[in-house]
C-alpha cells in the first residue's frame, strides 16, 4: 500500500499522454472522417468535415484522461481483487446462470416480442456460439492461435451445398458428411503446420484461410467461382416441407399438424435445429475437456516441453483438437448454407475469422459461457444497432478496447478443475485469496 | 573399465557411452561414459556449464547426441536404444522421467489436474482413444479411479493432499518443485532424473527432499538421476558420483573418494577463486582449460 502512495496522478504527464492520444487521433480522423468524396455533376468532389475532426480528437482525449484516471484509481485501491470476487460469484452462480440461459433459448421463439428479426438475429447470434464453441477447442483449450478457422467452415458449407444438389441427399445425411470432410480438411491442414508455435502458426492458418477462399472464387467448375450457389435445398421437419402449398401426394409442414401457413415455421424449425447443433456441441466439449486427451490440449497449451517429458505426443494431440474443431465448423457450415439457401466465397472472408477468434479470446479463452456472453456483446449488440450504419464498426472496435482494458485475460476468465479430490463449495478467505489475487495481478 | 561392483549382477540400469554432444562448435559434451543402477542414486555433479542438463536433454530425447550410445535396460521390457527413440516415446516406453531445472508446471491447471496428465498414456489406452470415454463407459470410469489413487499417494507423500484443487501455479516455489517431482513419479518411471532439484530451497525443505529421494530409491527401487550443483547436498544421499567439467567427465565414483578427490577439488576450488579474479584473467584461464580438455 505504501508502494501505491508514491503513484500520485501527475497532471501534466496525464495531459501529455492525453495529448498525445488526440494528436493520434487527429492523424487518423482528417483523412478517414474529415475528407468525404461527393459526387456532384462535374465529378468527383472532396467535402471536409471539419467537426466530425474535432468530435474524434475530442473524445479520444478525454476518453483517454478517463481511462488514466480509471486507471489510477485501480492501482490505488490495490488491482483486481474485486475482480476476483466477481470471478468467485460467477463461479457459484454458473449451473443456475446455464441453466437459465439454455431455458431462455429455448422459450425464445414463443416469447411475445419474438417476431422475424428477433429470431434472425437469435439464429446468427447461434451460429456464432457454436463457431466460437468450436473454435473454442482449437484456440481456448489447446491454445492453437487458427485465424483460417472461416476455411473449415466454408468447406462444410459447400460440402453441403454441392452434395444436396448433385447427390440430392438429405440435410441429415449431408450434415455428417460435411463434418467429416470440413474434419478430413483440418487434418490435412494440421498435419503438416502444427509443428509452428504462435504467431507462426496463427499467420500460416490465417494463409489457408485466403487459400481456400480463393480456391472457391476460382474453381468455377465446382463452386460457380463469385456467382455462388443458388436453390440449396432447405431443411425438412423429417420428410415434411416447410411450404405453402402441399405436393399432389403428400403433406407440409403445417398440413400435417392442422396449422395455418406461416413464413415463421421454418425459421423457428432452423432456430431449434442450430440451437440442438451448438448444445451438442457445448455438452461434447464439456466432456471431452474432462477425458485424458482434452487434458492434455490444455497441457499443451500451458507447457509444451513438460507434456514431452510425460510422454505425451504433442503433434498427434494438437491435430485431434485441430481435426474436431474442423468438425465443428463443417457442422455449422452445412446449417449456413441449408439456412441462407444460397452461399459464396464471400461469405468466408478473413473478417469471419477475425470475429470467431475476438469471441473466443473476449469470452476468456476456454470458458464455454464466456463465449456466450461474448456472442450476444459482439454480434447482437451490433445488430441491434443496425441504425448506427457505418459507426458500427466503430461501436465494435470500442467495445474490443473497453472488455480489453477492463477485463484483459476475458471477460468469464476462469476455469473450473475437471477432477477434484475435495467437494467444490470450498471458499477461500483471508490469505488464501490475497495470494491468488497475486498471481491474478501478473 | 567401471570399478563399480555390480551387486544385482546383469547389465545397469542406464549405460551412456561415449556421448558427445556439440552445438556448432561448442563441445557441451565430450566423449562422456557412466552407468546408473537401479535402487541407487547416481549423481551428475559439476561447476555452471558443465553440461549437466545437457546430458539430461540427451537422455530425454530433446536433444539428439552428436555421437554415442545411451542404453536403457528396462527391467521388465528389455533393452531401450535412447538416442533412436522420438523425445515423447521415452517416457512413454522406456519410462524415464524427468523434473527440469526451472521448473515446468501446468500453472493453471490444479495440482491434482498436473499429476493426473502423467497418466495421460494409461488413462488414452483405457479411455478407447477417447471413444469409450465419451461414451462414460466404466472401464474408463474405473481406470481414472485408478490413476487418482494414484495420484492422491503422490499427492500425500509430498505433503500437498490439501492444495490438491488449487492452480499449480499457485503454489510455493519449495512446493512446486516438489510437485514437480511428484508428477515425474507418476509416470511410475523406472529410471527418474532430477534436473537441481534441491536449487532455491530452503535447508528445511532440503532435507526433507533428501529423505523423500532416499524413500523413492528404496521404496519404489527405481535408479535416480540426480543433478546437483552443490556438492555438500549430494554427499549426503548419494551412492555414486559423475563429475563434470568443460564438457568431459573428470572422475567417478562413491562420495568418499570424490570428497578427496584432486582434480574435483580443483575444479570447485578454481571455480571459487574464479569469481574473486578480474573477469579477462578467468576468461584467459578457462580458454587454456578448455584447450587441455580438448587435447
Ligand atoms: N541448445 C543449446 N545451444 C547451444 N549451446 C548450448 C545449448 N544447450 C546448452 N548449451 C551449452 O552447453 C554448455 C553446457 O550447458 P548445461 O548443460 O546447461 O550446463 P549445466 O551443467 O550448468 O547444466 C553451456 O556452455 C551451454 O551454453
Ligand atoms: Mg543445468
Amino acid at each position: 500500500m505504501a508502494a501505491a502512495a508514491e503513484h500520485r496522478l501527475d497532471p501534466v504527464a496525464a495531459l501529455k499522454e492525453a495529448g498525445l492520444a488526440g494528436f493520434v487521433a487527429l492523424m487518423l480522423a482528417v483523412p478517414l472522417a474529415g475528407l468525404e468524396t461527393v459526387s456532384a455533376p462535374g465529378g468527383l468532389t472532396i467535402n471536409t468535415r471539419w467537426d466530425w475532426v474535432a468530435i474524434a480528437v475530442g473524445s479520444v482525449f478525454i476518453g483517454r484522461l478517463l481511462l488514466i484516471l480509471w486507471r489510477e484509481r485501480g492501482r490505488r485501491r490495490g488491482g483486481p481483487t474485486m475482480d476476483l470476487g466477481i470471478a468467485e460469484t460467477l463461479r457459484t452462480a454458473m449451473p443456475i446462470l446455464a441453466a437459465a440461459g439454455i431455458a431462455f433459448a429455448v422459450l425464445l421463439p414463443f416469447l411475445p416480442f419474438a417476431d422475424r428479426r428477433v429470431l434472425d438475429i437469435g439464429i446468427l447470434v447461434m451460429t456464432y456460439i457454436m463457431l466460437g464453441w468450436g473454435l473454442n477447442i482449437v484456440v481456448g483449450l489447446a491454445g492453437l492461435l487458427d485465424l483460417g478457422y472461416v476455411a473449415f467452415y466454408a468447406v462444410g458449407a459447400y460440402s453441403y451445398a454441392l452434395l444436396a444438389i448433385h447427390f440430392d441427399l438429405s440435410f441429415w445425411l449431408c450434415l455428417p458428411l460435411a463434418g467429416a470432410l470440413a474434419a478430413f480438411f483440418g487434418y490435412l491442414l494440421g498435419f503438416p503446420v502444427l509443428r509452428l508455435r504462435g504467431d507462426y502458426l496463427a499467420i500460416v492458418t490465417l494463409g489457408f484461410g485466403e487459400i481456400i477462399r480463393i480456391i472457391l472464387i476460382n474453381w468455377y467448375d465446382l463452386t460457380r467461382g463469385p456467382d455462388g450457389i443458388s436453390g440449396i435445398p432447405r431443411p425438412s421437419f423429417f420428410g415434411l416441407d416447410f411450404a405453402r402449398s402441399p405436393p399432389p401426394d403428400g403433406h407440409t409442414f403445417h398440413t400435417f399438424f392442422g396449422l395455418d401457413f406461416s413464413p415463421l415455421h421454418r425459421i423457428i424449425f432452423l432456430y431449434y435445429l442450430i440451437l440442438v447443433l451448438a448444445l451438442v456441441t457445448n455438452a461434447f466439449t464439456l466432456r471431452i475437456r474432462r477425458l485424458p486427451v482434452g487434458r492434455a490440449w490444455e497441457a499443451l497449451r500451458e507447457d509444451e516441453i513438460a507434456c514431452r517429458s510425460l510422454g505425451i505426443n504433442p503433434r498427434n494431440t494438437k491435430l485431434t483438437a485441430f481435426t474436431l474443431g474442423a468438425m465443428f465448423a463443417g457442422f455449422a457450415g452445412s446449417f449456413f448454407a441449408t439456412r441462407q439457401g444460397f452461399i459464396s466465397p464471400e461469405s468466408f472472408t478473413f473478417i469471419e475469422s477475425a470475429i470467431i477468434v475476438a469471441i473466443v479470446v473476449l469470452g476468456g479463452m476456454g470458458s464455454q459461457i464466456g463465449v456466450v456472453v461474448a456472442t450476444l456483446v459482439l454480434i447482437a449488440g451490433p445488430e441491434l444497432i443496425r441504425e448506427l450504419q457505418e459507426f458500427r464498426m466503430l461501436a465494435f472496435g470500442g467495445l474490443m478496447v473497453m472488455i480489453m482494458v477492463w477485463r484483459p485475460r476475458g471477460l468469464l476468465a476462469f476455469r473450473d478443475p475437471t477432477v477434484r479430490l475435495h467437494p467444490p463449495p470450498r471458499r477461500r478467505f483471508g490469505l488464501g485469496r490475497g495470494k491468488a489475487a497475486e498471481t491474478g495481478a501478473k | 573399465m567401471n570399478p563399480r561392483s555390480e551387486p544385482l549382477g546383469g547389465a545397469p540400469l542406464l549405460q551412456v557411452e561415449h556421448l558427445t554432444m556439440r552445438f556448432g562448435g561448442l563441445v557441451a559434451i565430450g566423449d562422456v561414459s557412466f552407468e546408473a543402477t537401479d535402487r541407487k542414486i547416481t549423481a551428475i555433479i559439476g561447476p555452471n556449464g558443465a553440461g549437466k542438463t545437457t546430458v539430461f536433454n540427451c537422455l530425454t530425447g530433446f536433444y539428439k547426441p552428436t555421437e554415442g550410445r545411451l542404453t536403457l535396460n528396462h527391467p521388465h521390457k528389455g533393452p531401450f536404444l535412447l538416442e533412436r527413440m522420438e523425445g515423447f516415446t521415452i517416457p512413454q516406453k522406456a519410462d524415464v522421467a524427468r523434473t527440469f531445472q526451472n521448473v515446468r508446471l501446468f500453472p493453471a491447471m490444479s495440482v491434482l489436474e498436473n499429476l493426473i496428465i502423467a497418466q495421460h498414456n494409461v488413462l488414452m489406452r483405457a479411455s478407447g482413444y477417447t471413444l469409450w470415454g465419451l461414451l462414460g463407459l466404466k472401464r474408463f470410469r474405473q481406470a481414472e479411479a485408478g490413476s487418482v489413487d494414484l495420484c492422491r499417494y503422490w499427492l500425500d507423500r509430498v505433503g500437498l493432499l490439501d492444495r490438491a484443487d488449487d492452480d499449480a501455479g499457485n503454489l510455493a516455489y519449495g512446493d512446486q518443485r516438489r510437485l514437480e517431482i511428484a508428477r515425474a513419479m507418476c509416470i511410475r518411471p523406472v529410471l527418474l532424473c532430477l534436473d537441481e532439484p534441491a536449487a532455491g530451497l530452503n535447508p528445511r525443505e532440503s532435507a526433507e527432499l533428501n529423505q523423500l529421494l532416499l524413500a523413492i530409491r528404496d521404496e519404489h527401487k527405481i535408479g535416480i538421476l540426480l543433478i546437483e550443483h552443490d556438492m555438500s547436498v549430494v554427499m549426503g544421499i548419494s551412492d555414486y558420483i559423475v563429475v563434470l567439467d568443460y564438457g568431459r567427465k573428470i572422475a567417478e565414483g562413491v562420495p568418499e573418494a570424490i570428497r578427496n578427490d584432486p582434480t574435483v577439488i580443483k575444479a570447485y576450488l578454481g571455480e571459487a577463486e574464479e569469481d574473486e579474479l578480474p573477469p579477462e584473467v578467468a576468461a584467459d584461464l578457462a580458454r587454456e582449460r578448455a584447450s587441455q580438455a580438448e587435447g
